[in-house]
């Protein structure tokens, strides 16, 4: 066997924390992760935690990054490995010549390691034992001494991380002092013991800029506070709970009338997903902008009602934090596997607008577009998150806002408007475009009331049964579906540097893996032009991308390649012109894969001249 | 049929209420349900509460999921806002609307399949929560528009109209309405106009949740021997618990009821409820006493109808939330977006 020599690489690794959940590990890890940043290089997060809230494995990785690539990379280049349950895997999972971190407290065998990793022993819990008596204090403090000691080895520079301790404690001296203490413990430990620093190393560099920090499903409730959403109705499901969390913090912040002190907003926890899905229609019916949050079962639960804010023509805002599926799947894995099931949920003939930003910012942006479109549109948005990109922290650019901005409140005729004798008929296309005017209950004493129903009825919103009749209305929710596609986000394209005859399709989280891959790809002497989908129904430069190119992949997280069906169903595409690339194990998509796929399917296309091949 | 105009016209005499509407301002299109059926009546009796009260017509909005009884809301105040929501989700519909916009008068209309079967769950929630809402069951035991299958609220016992026998428990939506919280529960009967439009009105002056179970015979599937909410089945088991005049600064709605004490109950907003009580015993403010009562009563085979509990101080989910007095759906980006200036402080707390 060679000798390995060990990885050296500054900026440009992979750190894994094999801990068990519930013993206060993330903090520990996301302070690693934030004093990487503090040195001005990009860092990716990612939490890889089980369905279970004590007990079981949970892993955190940061990916470090001068480059700035964001997506999940794959290999590990140092474990840091905190729990015995998952050893051995986390062991194999180490890249050749990568680094291995544990407690030696307890000698482990030889048999236990590999001959071509460094294994870096610190005694944590004898350090730990020494210092503390309680057990909760042993446990937490654990977590900060290996954060001292990693501190050592990677050539962290120890008056960042106090920083970034003093200013989470600000106000706790005690607190403060005591865990500044705990990362000296660990640090002094590694230097006087170790040869410190490592070949990973953290050096200072400048690539962070004026980039922000945050979960997009923390950056979608803040959507939804500046969209102006006043009614939140939710039922708990991982991975969309926070959304709601957040838009209670954020709400207790910036929503109360600074002279009664009283809510300038409402949340409420359902009883389930049809109760919340229920009060968002009851509200947006009576004029307010109301959103929930959920995951797949939560979908599938609240379809009757989708279908009924699709035929009745009433807004509503849903955020889909998509987990693995079907059923309840892997409620803790990530994938983009609800396309198919938002996009025509619900019994009967029904489309439904779908939106899907690519991260926090995006998140962000689109949450607040989303009531826009809700209120103009008169319908249901899906703002289609996922666990990647709503769970865990991103580095993406400032949250902007124009002051300027007014809400689009959509078509609605007032009192005065019913004065002047304008005509009112609830589902009457006045303007040609599909949509038509609404009023809210309470208007008037004796113009624009109407009767809302799921049944069919006429252009004036009176029950019909009339086959004619019908079918207008149908017609008319097809011409509002086509006026909602110059309206919605459009697909971002970025050409390859020289001209290609092939492209590729993604969307959402993919974006940042998506990146990096084109660079791998490149590397390898494959060029694709690039566009990014950014919601449903498809502007009509997606099928004039695919008519430029011989063949396009469509990349994707779930197995049945959903958003190609959508592109083939919707745009009349021949299949064979779509390659579908997709990853669906429930862990991100990673740029390696991407780039595998792809360029292997590339190699297969290269026509080896005949007189070569004979030769 | 609807596809009949109602003619505008009537009586020039018509007698006006305080705001100056007659009682045909707060009638609706002509009813699709079968000749005689006891909805219609709940229809008159909510039409006879409103013009009482001297609601403006257009500040009520009417809230329904799907039945027979969903329907009627079509049928009664034309001129507000109604929505035939989704089987068994009225509560929640009208939960939102009332977060919405506190102003209006939320009035939810529903049904023994749509409150007790598929909508047991949020029929209880919104209860529990004190929505401000009148909230009637129109009760009648069976399923009318598929054609009699019988509801969760039909009577251990009884039988269908093609004489099957029904094995199941029922559930009493009053006795879980007290359980749950609510801060009026009334019962009545659709053949009992006296009784019903005075507990109607109560009911919507209520400042917090309300629900008003009301016994109505469905004609078609459920007015048979045998059957336990047929007209005649009702009024032989009848025990009025009391009799109610509501006044709101008036006069009383009416007075020639039987003789007995009369307790005045006031209400937040200072309507005075005056209830003739036909039992000595019964106290209306006894939450315990009136499960107790009701568990008694159904024992003996006899269904307690009147004003069995009222909560004159309720707090409503308003009050529990702490909702601004404006209601949420007029406020505008003025008032709701914390601006560009707060958004670069969040940006640098992100740092």
């Amino acid at each position: 066997m060679s000798v390995q020599s060990p990885i050296s690489s500054v900026n440009d690794f992979v750190v894994r924390f094999a801990n068990v959940n519930g013993s206060g590990s993330a903090s520990a890890n996301e302070l690693f992760a934030r004093a990487i940043l503090r040195h001005g290089v990009p860092v990716s997060p990612r939490n890889i935690f089980p369905s279970n809230i004590q007990g079981l494995p949970t892993w955190y990785e940061v990916r470090v990054t001068e480059a700035g690539h964001l997506g999940a990379r794959g290999g590990v280049d140092m474990m840091v490995a905190m729990n015995p349950q998952t050893w051995d895997k986390d062991v194999a999972s180490i890249e050749p010549g990568g680094y291995l971190f544990y407690d030696s407290t307890k000698p482990m065998p030889t048999s236990k390691f590999r001959e071509d990793i460094t294994v870096i022993g610190v005694p944590l819990t004898a350090i730990t034992n020494s210092t503390y008596t309680d057990p909760r204090q042993r446990q937490l403090f654990k977590n900060i001494i290996y954060l001292g000691a990693l501190c050592a080895l990677l050539d962290l520079d120890p008056k960042l991380v106090e920083q970034l301790i003093g200013e989470q404690y600000k106000g706790k001296e005690k607190l403060l002092s005591s865990n500044v203490h705990a990362l000296h413990l660990g640090r002094d430990w590694a230097l006087q013991n170790l040869k410190c620093p490592l070949g990973l190393r953290v050096k200072k560099a400048d690539k962070v800029g004026d980039r922000i920090f945050l979960e997009g499903n923390s950056a979608a409730a803040l959507g939804a506070v500046y969209g102006g959403a006043t009614v939140c109705a939710w039922y708990p499901i991982t991975p969309s709970s926070s959304v709601a969390e957040a838009f209670t913090s954020h709400c207790k912040k910036y929503r109360h009338d600074p002279e009664t002190g009283k809510a300038k907003y409402a949340i409420v926890q359902g009883e389930d997903e049809l109760a919340s899905i229920g009060i968002v229609i009851g509200a947006s019916w009576n004029g307010a902008r109301a959103f929930t949050a959920t995951s797949g079962p939560g979908i599938s639960l609240m379809t009757e009602f989708i279908g009924l804010s699709y035929f009745a023509e009433i807004p509503a805002v849903i955020m889909n934090i998509q987990r693995a599926g079907p059923s309840t799947g892997m409620p803790t894995r990530t994938q983009q596997c609800d396309v198919i099931a938002c996009a025509y949920a619900s019994h009967g003939d029904t489309k439904h607008v779908l939106l899907f930003p690519e991260d926090p910012a995006e998140a962000f942006e689109f949450a607040a577009a989303a009531f826009d479109l809700a209120e103009r549109l008169q319908t249901t948005i899906f703002l289609m998150l996922d666990l990647d990109i709503g769970m865990n922290h991103r580095l993406c650019r400032p949250l902007k806002w124009d002051d300027a901005r007014q809400y689009d409140r959509g078509k609605v005729m007032t009192a005065e408007m019913l004065d002047e004798g304008r005509d009112f008929g609830r589902y009457l296309d006045v303007d040609g475009d599909g949509i038509p005017y609404r009023t809210y209950p309470g208007t008037h004493p004796t113009k624009g009331s109407y009767f809302t129903r799921g049944t069919s009825r006429d252009r004036y919103a009176r029950y019909s049964e009339e086959g004619a009749v019908y079918a207008d209305n149908m017609q008319r929710l097809v011409r509002k579906f086509e006026t909602a596609q110059d309206m919605v986000p459009r697909p971002l394209q970025a050409n390859a540097a020289k001209p290609t005859k092939y492209g590729v399709i993604y969307f959402g989280s993919t974006s940042p893996a998506m990146d990096e891959a084109i660079g791998l790809l490149e590397a390898r002497g494959h060029h694709l032009d690039r566009l990014r989908i950014r919601a449903f129904p498809f502007h009509s430069s997606v099928a004039s991308f695919i008519a430029d190119h011989d063949f396009v992949y469509v990349v994707e997280q779930n197995r049945d390649a959903q958003l190609r069906q959508l592109i083939v169903n919707e745009n009349g595409i021949d299949p064979v012109r779509l390659v579908p690339i997709l990853h669906y194990d429930g862990t991100p998509i990673t740029a390696r894969f991407i780039a595998n796929a792809i360029g292997d399917h590339q190699d297969h296309l290269k026509v080896t001249p005949l007189r070569k091949a004979v030769s | 049929m609807t596809y009949i105009a109602k003619p505008k016209f009537h009586h020039p005499g018509l007698k006006k209420n305080d705001l100056g509407y007659t009682h045909r301002d707060y009638e609706g299109k002509i009813s699709t349900l079968c000749a005689g059926c006891g909805h219609d009546s709940i229809t008159a009796s909510i039409i006879e509460a409103c013009y009482e009260l001297s609601i403006e017509p257009h500040r009520v909005a009417k809230i329904s999921g799907i039945g027979c009884s969903s329907k009627t809301p079509d049928y009664f105040l034309g001129n507000s806002h109604g929505f035939n929501s989704v089987h068994g989700r009225m509560p929640s519909v009208l939960t939102g609307a009332n977060l919405a916009n506190r102003d209006l008068i939320y009035l939810g209309v529903s049904g023994d399949g749509d409150s007790a079967s598929i909508g047991f769950g949020q029929f209880a929630h919104s209860i529990r929560r004190g929505v401000n809402m009148t909230y009637i069951v129109e009760n009648n035991g069976v399923y009318g528009l598929t054609k009699g299958q019988f509801s969760a609220t039909a009577d251990r016992g009884s039988k269908s109209k093609k004489g099957v026998t029904n094995t199941d428990n029922a559930i009493d939506l009053v006795a879980i309405a007290l359980q749950l919280g609510a801060t009026f529960v009334a019962r009545s009967f659709s053949g009992d106009k006296t009784q019903l439009v005075p507990l109607i009105a109560a009911a919507i002056r209520h400042k917090g949740a309300s629900f008003i179970d009301v016994i109505s015979p469905c004609i078609a599937f459920n007015n048979h021997a045998g059957s336990t909410k047929s007209f005649d089945y009702v009024r032989e088991h009848n025990d009025a618990v009391n009799r109610l005049d509501v006044l709101v600064g008036r006069d009383p709605i009416s007075v020639d009821y039987a003789p007995g004490t009369v307790q005045v109950v006031e209400q937040h907003d200072g309507s005075r409820l005056a209830l003739r009580k036909l039992d000595a015993d019964y106290d209306p403010h006894d939450r315990l006493g009136a499960q107790t009562f009701l568990q008694k009563h159904a024992a003996k085979g006899q269904i307690v109808t009147g004003l069995l509990y009222v909560d004159p101080d309720a707090e409503d989910l308003h009050t529990h939330l702490d909702t601004v007095e404006t209601p949420l759906n007029t406020m505008d980006e003025k008032a709701l977006c914390p601006g560009s200036a707060v958004l670069d402080k969040i940006n640098a707390s992100l740092r």
